[in-house]
Order: C-alpha cells, then structure tokens, then sequence
C-alpha cells in the first residue's frame, strides 16, 4: 500500500516566485527565507518520496466567483501553471498521478466529502511556489503532484475543524492505495497576513508560533478555532492555515518534528515552514 | 439574507461573503480577465469602454478611476482579483498595503519588519 511518510508547510508568497527567478537567495532580504529549506531538501534527497499531495487555494486563477467548490481535487496527467497577470514568471507543467487521484476521490466521497474533481486545473503560486521551494525544477528530484484546492476566496469558508477531518480522509485513502509509493503531504499558505482593508500589514507572532507548536502535538486544539477566530488572530489570509490543518490531518496521529523556519516579514507575510515525519 | 449567526465585526476587515460577492461581481469578473496579457493590454487602450463591456456600475467606474483599493473594495471587489489590477500598474502589496492604512510605502515595510521582533 501506499505510505504517507510526512508533511511539509511552506508558505507561498507570490514574491518568493520572483525572487527564486532571480536567485536571491543569498539577498539580505530573503537569506533569513531561503536558509529555512536546505534541511528539507536533505530530508527530500533521503525519502524520495514519489508524490507530493498538494493542499493549496487558488488566488483567482483555476476558479472565480461563477463556480466556487469548497473542495476540490486534481484529478489530471499534468496540470499546468499559467499567467496570473502580475508578472511572476510562469513555470513548467507538473506531473499529475491520476491512477491516485480518482483513488483518493473515490475514497473521501465515500467519507462524506462530496468533492469537485477536476480533469483540467491550471495550478498558480499557491502551489507552484511550494513545490519549487521543496524540489527546485524537478530534474534532478522528480516528484508527481496532486493538487488539491481549498476555498479560502468567497466566505462562508470550510472549519478548521472540517479541514482537519478532511485531510484525514485524504491520508485514509492514500493509505489504502494498493501502489508502493510513499507520499508527502503539503500544507501551503499562511502563516499570518492581511492584504486587504485598513487592517492590512497585520501580522501576529504570538498566535503564529502558538499554531506552529500545537499542530504537532495538539491538532485538535487549534481544531476548536472558527474561521473568525483565524481571521481575526492571524489575519484575512491568515485563514489560509486551514490548508495546514488539512496537511496535518493527513498525517494520521502521530509525528515529529523534524525542522521548522519562522521569519517576519517576506512581502506581507510571516512566512512558516515545518517538516513533520509520521510516526507509527 | 443571511441566515448565519451574526458575529462581531473586525475592525479594518470586509469578510468577503455572498452578499460581497454578488456586490462585487462584474468588478471582480473585469478583474480575473486580466490574467490575459490580452485583455491587460484592452484595458491600457481605452479603460471606459473596457469597465462598460464589463456592465461595472458607477461606483466601481470611480473606483477604478481613482486607483483607489479601499474604495474598490468597498464596490464589491476582491483583493485577489484586485491584486491584477494592481499588477496592470506594477503595484505590490506593499504599494497597496500602504495606500490602505495611510502610509508611505517605506513606513508601511517598517511596520511589517517591527512586527517581527
């Protein structure tokens, strides 16, 4: 069977898409940023996983305002990046596991979440960003992908708590996959920020750090939070943390933290990273 | 129309809800069409006849006009969709995030580098 060997968070700035164009990753700016992923791409090279399941939000470039699914999943051979109209360079198509895809679709409608599947999916910097962080062009580190979109655009958005039992049943259908790979997780997005609104520039380090330390032991804690409470602690799209809680869902009961990175500011954001291994 | 539990507001935030979106729709629909260099580019050549083709009411014109966000949230718009728009003029979130709270664009990085320590 299929075996879910960790998880990983990264936030996904769309800046970090330009400033990885550039190479800056010596920049005095974005040092502090980029040192976060060396330990996980150590970690990357040893595992080799072969699929990556992706949680992200599309910021307004796979889906708009006509059509809004809660959840919806990636369900296509390749699935491209495309023109998000601010100038990030575009990147090339990602590898998709459709075999898993429809396994995985199968199995959470089967648990009661009545996803949207999707046989084309333009992928932006909510998932494009992550997956560069992690394995740079893919070359040299291959890795297929499954992308799977939560709604963090148009209120009302999915609980916490729903994302959390969400991404469980992501990981019970991986976990049932009759297939070798060993799979990881993402969580994207986050931590803190606000773009929008007279509140916009609101970070919050206290609440941040609190969540990064919780999701490890105490999920269920920070599965007692509404999207109020997240909006108002850690920002309007510092509601992108229920992508977070589903990565962690996935992950079953146990793990253990194997690295993490918190720096304020990149852009507007308090950008987090964590790598968590399951545990048996 | 709203049939959820009232909760109390946040200061300095618009949750963008139903009864925004419907507000906000044809300016959030101009908006998304600007993922196209195509349409960026249609936009650039006569901005009236663009915002018309899109049936934006008088509110969100101004809006547009006057390159103002928090106005253009105020008419319905979404800052996702309204960061293309930005984009149309090379504008950041810092540039944006500083025209919103009253900043220059130095003090407002200042502000987000201070929450940090």
């Amino acid at each position: 069977m299929a075996e879910i060997i960790g998880g990983l968070t990264s936030s996904h700035i769309p800046a970090v898409g330009n400033a990885y164009a550039k190479k800056m990753f010596d920049d005095p700016y974005w040092k502090p940023f980029f040192d976060g992923y060396p330990p996980v791409h150590g970690w990357l090279k040893e595992k080799k996983p072969d699929v990556a399941v992706v949680f992200y939000n599309d910021h307004g470039l796979n889906f708009f305002l006509d059509k809004m699914p809660t959840f919806s999943i990636g369900a296509a051979p390749s699935y491209e990046n495309q023109d998000e109209g601010w100038g990030i360079p575009t990147i090339g198509s990602f590898e998709g596991h459709p075999e898993l895809s429809w396994h995985i679709i199968e199995g959470v409608v089967g648990d009661g979440f009545d996803v949207c599947s999707c046989q084309e999916m333009a992928v932006d910097h909510g998932f494009t960003v992550p997956v560069q962080l992690f394995w740079g062009d893919r070359t040299e580190n291959p890795i297929k992908t499954i992308p799977i979109c939560i709604n963090t655009v148009q209120h009302p958005l999915a609980s916490p708590k729903r994302c959390f039992e969400f991404g469980k049943a992501i990981g019970r259908a991986i976990s049932s996959f009759p297939g070798n790979e060993k799979v990881v997780i993402l969580g994207t997005g986050g931590l803190s920020h606000q773009l929008d609104g007279t509140r916009a520039g609101f970070i919050n380090k206290e609440f941040d750090l609190m969540c990064m330390d919780k999701i490890v032991d105490e999920p269920e804690e920070l599965a007692k939070l509404s999207i109020h409470d997240l909006v108002r602690e850690a920002g309007a799209q510092g509601a992108e943390f229920i992508l977070w809680m589903a990565m962690r869902g996935a992950l079953g009961d146990k793990v253990a933290e194997v690295h993490r990175n918190y720096h304020i500011p990149i852009s507007n954001t308090a950008a987090g990273l964590m790598l968590l291994e399951t545990r048996a | 129309m709203s049939t959820h539990t009232i909760q109390e507001e946040i200061p300095g935030t618009v949750m963008f809800d139903g009864r925004m979106a419907m507000k906000g729709y044809a300016l959030n629909k101009m908006c998304f069409s600007f993922n196209s260099a195509v349409n960026r580019e249609a936009f650039r050549k006569d901005e009236e006849a663009y915002m018309e083709s899109y049936g934006l009411n008088e509110q969100q014109k101004a809006a547009i006009r006057a390159r103002n966000v928090l106005q253009l949230i105020d008419a319905g718009g979404n800052i996702y969709y309204l960061a293309k728009f930005a984009g149309i003029f090379g504008l950041s979130v810092q540039d944006v995030g500083a025209q919103q709270t009253g900043m220059t664009v130095e003090e407002f990085k200042e502000f987000l580098r201070k929450q940090g320590e």
